[in-house]
């Protein structure tokens, strides 16, 4: 037989073709080729934001005067602050920040233009809600910012001169530096983490249960073309998932593409097989499709943790960082992030792809070996 | 039940099954234990015995489903340790739980099991249709395989397991839960196998389908412990029905477990 006939013939086709039928039949992989990303998208995309902007401000100004109007404008500038109202008195701060209508309050003494003017160091007063550790640095920050600038305003106008430092700050690949940039690359791995561990694992385990692995074992269907068949079916609906999310994220969030996305597929390919791995894995061990389940969510933990999807790798203690090392998403995050929003190309990446390589062959070795043609 | 389809063994042809000192063991349960048994081409061969007497571990070891602890198994002429791949082209299997896909229709279901045993284009389509009208299942061909009743799903797990025209078939309590109307259709399919020349392994709770095997073989705690035809296993247990002989074996199983 010609490879071609051997190609034609392979009892990985009725496989495949199966699967697909399945795949078409079962809403709830509809619903999760489709349903999933968006979900995900808009659940990341916009809920998770780790900068802190626009905290609600109250401002008690009991100077009213154009120096005070000056500093709440430089507050309002720095993007941490919305002013949402004036309020007259101390009372009207607690009250403010008791009921939640305001995160931060800006006290301006009555004095503080008379110092300004007369040279002497004139003093404002920031209270902000510290419940929250990660608003109220935003607050502080800003703050402090804000104090900064006028302050050198004031001399500048004060002296006729120049200031003798401007420190001008780009923000390379985010300049607006939001969220959503940083974590919307991250959704197309998690979402091809979900897929092909826990939907592909509860796949094979499903045959396993239903009876119909047993069946098959006793076909003359080789192992190859066995898992092959089960496989890439999910491998194509990863496909669909990721770019279904570069394509919302674009239009919703305005996620840059800057690098070459057919590199982006390809070097796609070894997070896929590693992340089919675990899945196979999972499924070598879980009797039913709850166990898989289980198993999956037990992966996904980690993955979303340790990975740096969310939370900087560099702010883990040590341990945790060696764990992330085991995990394919964070290889797969470094080439997402360093296409998508750095536009790097292969010589950039070729590390993390050795890894995802390295990983991909090790956890499909494992996984395949386990995987065997009969049943006890 | 014709005389041609008689437990001769075919001229030239090795037995369907011939297994030498077969065992298997999980951890410390020896499931089957030095199993000397030889099945002749064309026979339709019942295994009989209580639960736990190794009847479903006899065949998934026939079937390369297990790997035996011990002992030799070659069926239809190929080793099943040494050379598994080759058995399963030649032997069909149903078991128990049909191994049906029940989001796939019924035609889906024979074309899938056909396919994956190397049937491709006008030869797929005619085996198909004569398939589908041998067990009567045409007009339901579009049906979803898990909205068939019972005994139709036994149809079509047969007619999955058969698509290939297997040499030897091992049927794994196949009538488990179906009505009788259902057992007798299955059954003169099961004949017309044999009489093509299909050598058939059964096993059954039911004495009516044992008393339909040209030959018997009696499991017990995973012994062979009876076999023959109905008549030589009646006079051996000294019994008026294979019932009684059934019920015999079951009373020293416990007798030699208490």
């Amino acid at each position: 037989m010609t490879v071609i006939q051997r190609l034609r013939y392979s009892r990985f086709w009725p496989m495949l073709w199966k699967e697909f039928i399945q795949m078409r039949r079962d809403r709830l992989t509809f619903l999760m080729m489709t349903g999933l990303p968006a979900i995900q998208l808009l659940l990341f995309g916009y809920a998770i934001q780790t900068d802190v902007r626009h905290l609600k401000t109250v401002v008690l100004d009991e100077s009213r005067t154009a120096e005070s109007r000056a500093l709440v404008t430089v507050m309002a500038n720095t993007g941490n602050f919305d002013v949402i109202g004036q309020v007259a008195n101390r009372d009207g701060i607690r009250i403010a920040i008791e009921n939640g209508e305001a995160n931060a309050a800006l006290v301006i003494p009555p004095d503080y233009a008379r110092d300004v003017m007369r040279g002497r160091t004139a003093t404002a007063q920031m209270i902000v809600d510290a419940a929250d550790p990660q608003s109220s640095a935003a607050a502080i920050s800003g703050a402090q910012l804000a104090a900064q600038v006028r302050a050198t305003q004031i001399v500048g106008e004060r002296l006729s001169i120049a200031p003798p430092l401007d420190m001008r700050v780009r923000p390379w690949f985010n300049p607006a530096q939001r969220s959503a940039v940083f974590i919307v690359p991250g959704v197309i791995g998690i979402l091809l983490t979900i897929t092909m561990t826990l939907i592909a694992g509860i796949a094979v385990v499903r045959e396993r249960e239903r009876g119909t692995l047993e069946q098959l074992v006793v076909t003359p269907i080789g192992k190859t073309s066995l898992m092959l068949g089960k496989l890439i079916p999910f491998v194509v609906v990863g496909y669909v998932q990721m770019t279904v999310v570069m394509g919302l994220g674009k239009l919703i969030f305005d996620i840059p593409v800057r690098g070459s996305v057919i590199l982006l597929y390809a070097l796609t390919v070894p997070f896929i097989v590693a992340s089919l791995g675990v899945g196979l894995f999972i499924s070598t061990f879980a009797r039913n499709q709850g166990q898989a389940m289980q198993l999956a969510f037990f992966f996904m933990l980690p993955n979303i943790l340790l990975s740096g999807y969310i939370f900087p790798r560099m702010a883990m203690p040590e341990p945790a960082q060696w764990i992330g090392l085991a995990l394919p998403l964070t290889y797969y995050l470094k080439v997402l992030r360093g296409i998508l929003l750095k536009g790097v190309g292969f010589g950039e990446l070729w590390r993390p792809t050795a890894a995802l390589v390295a990983l991909a062959l090790v956890l499909l070795a494992v996984s395949v070996r386990r995987f065997t043609k009969t049943i006890d | 039940m014709s005389s041609s389809a008689a437990a001769a063994p075919a001229a030239g042809l090795p037995p369907a099954v011939e297994t030498v000192g077969l065992r298997k063991t999980f951890g410390p349960l020896v499931a089957v234990d030095r199993l000397d048994l030889t099945i002749h081409r064309g026979e339709v061969f019942g295994l009989l015995g209580p639960n736990g007497s190794g009847k479903t571990t006899t065949i998934r070891m026939l079937c390369g489903l297990l790997t035996p602890s011990a002992g030799t198994a070659v069926v239809v002429g190929h080793d099943v340790a040494a050379d598994p791949e080759a058995v399963r082209m030649r032997i069909g299997y149903m078991s128990q739980r049909y191994g049906l896909y029940d989001d796939l229709t019924v035609d889906e279901n024979i074309k899938f099991y056909a396919t994956v045993y190397g049937l491709h284009g006008r030869a797929r389509t005619e085996r198909l249709e004569a398939h589908m009208r041998d067990i009567g299942i045409t007009e339901f061909r579009s049906k979803l395989a898990g909205t068939l009743s019972g005994g139709w799903k036994q149809r079509l797990a047969l007619a999955c397991a058969t698509a290939h025209e297997p040499e030897m078939l091992f049927l794994d309590e196949p009538t488990a839960g179906v009505d009788p109307a259902a057992r007798r259709a299955f059954w003169t399919s099961i004949y017309d196998l044999a009489a093509r020349g299909t050598t058939i392994l059964v096993t059954t709770h039911y004495m009516d389908e044992a008393e339909r095997c040209q030959r018997l073989a009696f499991l017990s705690r995973g012994h062979l412990i009876g076999l023959g035809t109905v008549k030589e296993i009646l006079a051996q247990f000294k019994q008026p029905t294979i019932e009684d002989v059934f019920i015999e074996l079951q009373r020293r199983d416990e007798g030699a477990a208490a």
